[in-house]
């Protein structure tokens, strides 16, 4: 009797995910909520604030695509999860989109079977050392310990690096991020390795950062991407798309401060017209209406502004736009075409 | 006065000398330092070697305690006001203590809710305590959990009345069958109960109020010291019946019983609570269907009871293995059955002598409730370590937050160590 339960509740399970897979977009509409999975908190990019708002640079993604697609950017259920519990909260349905500084890369696309919709944030792996160690390069790091997480790509590109170039290493694991800072800091480990918004943020707030300098090399690639699930692509065109108005709005020169405006009327700039959905009916075609992107971008500003508010040079954590320049300033941001 | 030796002595004292004050090393504090600090060589050592310790650990923390900061907005700005001084930087607590005790999503102008289900906690627990105060007062325990309930979580106050009838009318059931047979009894209560939570269910969901007197709160948004106090009292309430009854399942008589207790028992004490906690956070969620969304505190609550039970089945069944065969025989005799042997005669020798292990575990298990963090629920150090270090004001500031938590944890677990001392001296009947 027992089997049958459990076989009743695997087909029931396995009918009923098959239902939430024909489509997100009108179960999320049905709800009335975008359920977004977010990090557990990540100076920047996703922690709540002192009035347990979210707030970062991941969350604005998904308080634009809620305000396309629901047109209220605060329509959100917030689903914190940790590195291990990410990719099951997507793949069993308990959120939409993961929105949590993942790395796209080949297996997590294909073999975990998600949908890699962008990339948001182009970001590489670095060492953080103190400057009393005397050390110019990675690669004079032999026989160092070196605090890394868990459980990511950080670990295994760490050991890749090392291979590569021969030398020998001793790795202390941490958990979170806060414990590698703590662990650093105490003398744990000679050398924090993480992704370089990360060093950087972490170095910002230390009583004497001028005593810590990041060494010049980025050993790896980390694209970081907005994730949702395989098999549903009208879902992943709208996150898709909801990302590249973003960004298309800050080359088109599309800012809050003249949204307004620019969508009151069809303006000399067709593409402008396109996105605002003053001319075309793009937002139709992707079973949204015309302002989506409108709306997307009034939610916290186009791509640039969302950069500088949250982590950009003016902000707390102080990063440089780099390799997240639109490709016009040479940087590798490079939204397709609006029409 | 006799005068035998008038001319043999020259003087005979008729008074006695007044007391002298004993010599000065042997009384007041000088003695009781030579006696518990001086004794010997070794331990005159040993007393310097401590103090010594003590010096150092004071002087390294009491500068920090006292030149502490408490108002400042962010860390930067406390280590302004400090200019480089030893002090703590305790702003992160005034600023953000409603987050450290109640989570970053319960609203704040229902703050006082917890607070009384906190406060009603002493008066629910008091008369299951201390067994002088009036038997009636068991009326207050029995009624807590759904007032406690009611005001943590709020909406209708519909609920907790029909989950309260349902055990009414469970027991009534009961009552009235079980003098049949027990078994009569005990299917007809379960019947009863679900019969009055079904039928109750849908009048409750029919007649509702859109806007109930409080606000519902849902389980994803508690958080704080207060969902370890929740996870861990409700735990433990619910695991010690359970873990009782788990023991006496594995000494039964009938190998059903005792087969399915002992392999329960050993299943559970076999795999780490994190495994389980991952289970009920992940591993269900695949089995669930997306729309239905069975509470995770829920979940939460029954992986760790289940998990304290069998530790505690394991403790209790120390006490029945401890008590003399000639007990149990004794039930026997008297012509008592299974239940009332066990209840007037076994059970209160057996759990005397398990107190101490089960106090043991009622510590464990409080302070496991903070292992929620890692599946991604806010308790109190899922509060530190997620937003709170990952604010830019906060981030870089340990000593602080984690000695705030350790304090609450300490008083709370030091409390119930205390009471199981008081306990078993209440309970010493003078065997030893």
């Amino acid at each position: 009797m027992k089997k049958s339960v459990i076989l009743g509740a695997l087909a029931l399970a396995g009918v009923s995910a098959g239902a939430a897979a024909a489509g997100t977009l009108d179960d999320v509409k049905a709800r009335g909520k975008l359920n977004c999975g977010v990090v557990t908190g990540l100076v920047g990019f996703g922690a709540p604030d002192a009035n347990g708002e979210w707030q970062g640079f991941d969350v604005s993604m998904c308080r634009a695509v809620a305000a396309a697609v629901l047109g209220d950017p605060n329509a959100v259920q917030f689903v914190p999860t940790t590195g291990k519990t990410r990719f099951t909260a997507l793949s069993s349905g308990e959120i939409d989109l993961l929105a949590r500084n993942t790395t796209w890369t080949f297996s997590r696309d294909v073999d975990l079977k998600f949908e890699f919709i962008g990339v948001n944030y182009y970001d590489g792996q670095g060492f953080m050392v103190p400057k009393a160690l005397n050390v110019s390069s990675a690669k004079d790091l032999d026989g160092a310990t070196i605090c890394v997480q868990t459980g990511t790509t950080t670990e295994l590109n760490l050991a890749d690096y090392f291979r590569k170039n021969n030398i020998s290493y001793e790795p202390v694991p941490i958990e979170t991020n806060a414990e590698g800072q703590q662990q650093y800091l105490a003398g744990a480990c000679d050398a924090y390795t993480t992704d370089m918004s990360g060093l950087a943020s972490t170095r910002a707030t230390f009583e004497a950062p001028g005593e810590h300098v990041l060494l010049p090399e980025i050993i790896s690639k980390e694209p970081l991407a907005p994730l949702v699930r395989h098999g549903d692509n009208e879902w992943a065109d709208v996150v898709r798309w909801t990302l590249n108005a973003l960004i298309a709005a800050e080359e088109a020169g599309i800012t809050s401060a003249n949204i307004g405006e620019l969508s009151a009327q069809a303006g000399d700039a067709p593409e402008i017209n396109r996105i605002l959905g003053t001319e075309g009916d793009l937002g139709e075609m992707l079973g949204l209406d015309n302002e989506w992107a409108k709306r997307a971008i009034m939610a916290g500003g186009n791509y640039g502004e969302i950069f500088e508010k949250n982590i950009g040079e003016a902000s707390p954590i102080g990063l440089a736009r780099g390799l997240n320049a639109q490709w016009t300033d040479g940087g590798l941001l490079y939204a397709p075409p609006f029409r | 006065m006799s005068d035998t030796h008038a001319q043999s002595v020259a003087f005979v004292r008729d008074t006695a000398i007044p007391a002298a004050p004993p010599p000065a090393r042997q009384r007041g504090a000088i003695r009781w330092m030579r006696e518990n600090l001086f004794s010997t060589w070794v331990n005159a050592l040993l007393t310097i070697a401590a103090l010594v310790a003590i010096f150092f650990i004071l002087r390294g923390i009491l500068p920090w305690l006292f030149n502490g900061v408490w108002t400042t907005p962010s860390l930067t700005a406390c280590r302004e006001v400090l200019q480089g001084k030893v002090g703590g930087c305790f702003s992160v607590l005034t600023e953000r203590w409603n987050q450290l005790l109640f989570g970053f999503e319960y609203p704040r102008d229902q703050y006082w809710r917890p607070a009384t289900a906190f406060v009603l906690l002493f008066a629910a627990a008091a008369p299951v305590m201390f067994f002088n105060l009036p038997r009636r007062l068991l009326i207050i325990t029995a009624l807590y959990p759904f007032v406690a309930y009611y005001l943590i979580w709020g909406g209708t106050v519909l609920t907790p009345i029909v989950a309260l009838l349902g055990f009414v009318a469970g027991y009534l059931a009961y009552a009235g069958l079980v003098r049949s047979s027990f078994a009569t009894g005990f299917f007809a209560g379960i019947a009863a109960a679900a019969l009055t939570w079904w039928i109750g269910g849908m009048i409750v969901s029919a007649i509702a109020p859109a806007r109930p007197w409080l606000v519902h709160v849902p389980s994803r948004e508690l958080g704080g010291f207060m969902l370890n106090m929740i996870l861990g009292v409700t735990c433990l309430c619910l695991s010690i019946p359970l873990g009782v009854l788990l023991a006496l399942g594995r000494q039964s008589r009938m190998p059903l019983i005792k087969g399915m207790s002992v392999v329960f028992i050993e299943f559970i004490r076999g795999v780490p609570l994190i495994t389980l906690l991952f289970v009920a956070n992940v591993v269900l969620a695949y089995f669930l269907p997306p729309g239905t969304s069975f509470d995770l505190i829920l979940r939460v609550i029954i992986m760790i009871t289940i998990f304290a039970a069998a530790y505690i089945a394991e403790v209790v069944r120390g006490g029945l293995a401890a008590l003399p065969k000639g007990q149990y025989e004794a039930g026997d005799s008297l012509g008592l059955d299974y239940a009332q042997a066990m209840r007037l005669i076994i059970l209160p020798q057996a759990l005397k002598i398990s107190i101490p292990g089960i106090v043991n575990i009622a510590v464990g298990l409080f302070k496991d409730t903070t292992l929620v963090s890692v599946i991604s629920m806010f308790d109190l150090i899922g509060m530190i370590r997620g937003p709170i270090l990952a604010a830019s004001e906060w981030k870089g500031i340990y000593w602080e937050l984690f000695g705030f938590a350790a304090l609450l944890f300490f008083v709370v677990c030091y409390g119930i160590s205390q009471y199981s001392q008081w306990l078993e001296r209440q309970l010493s009947t003078g065997h030893r």
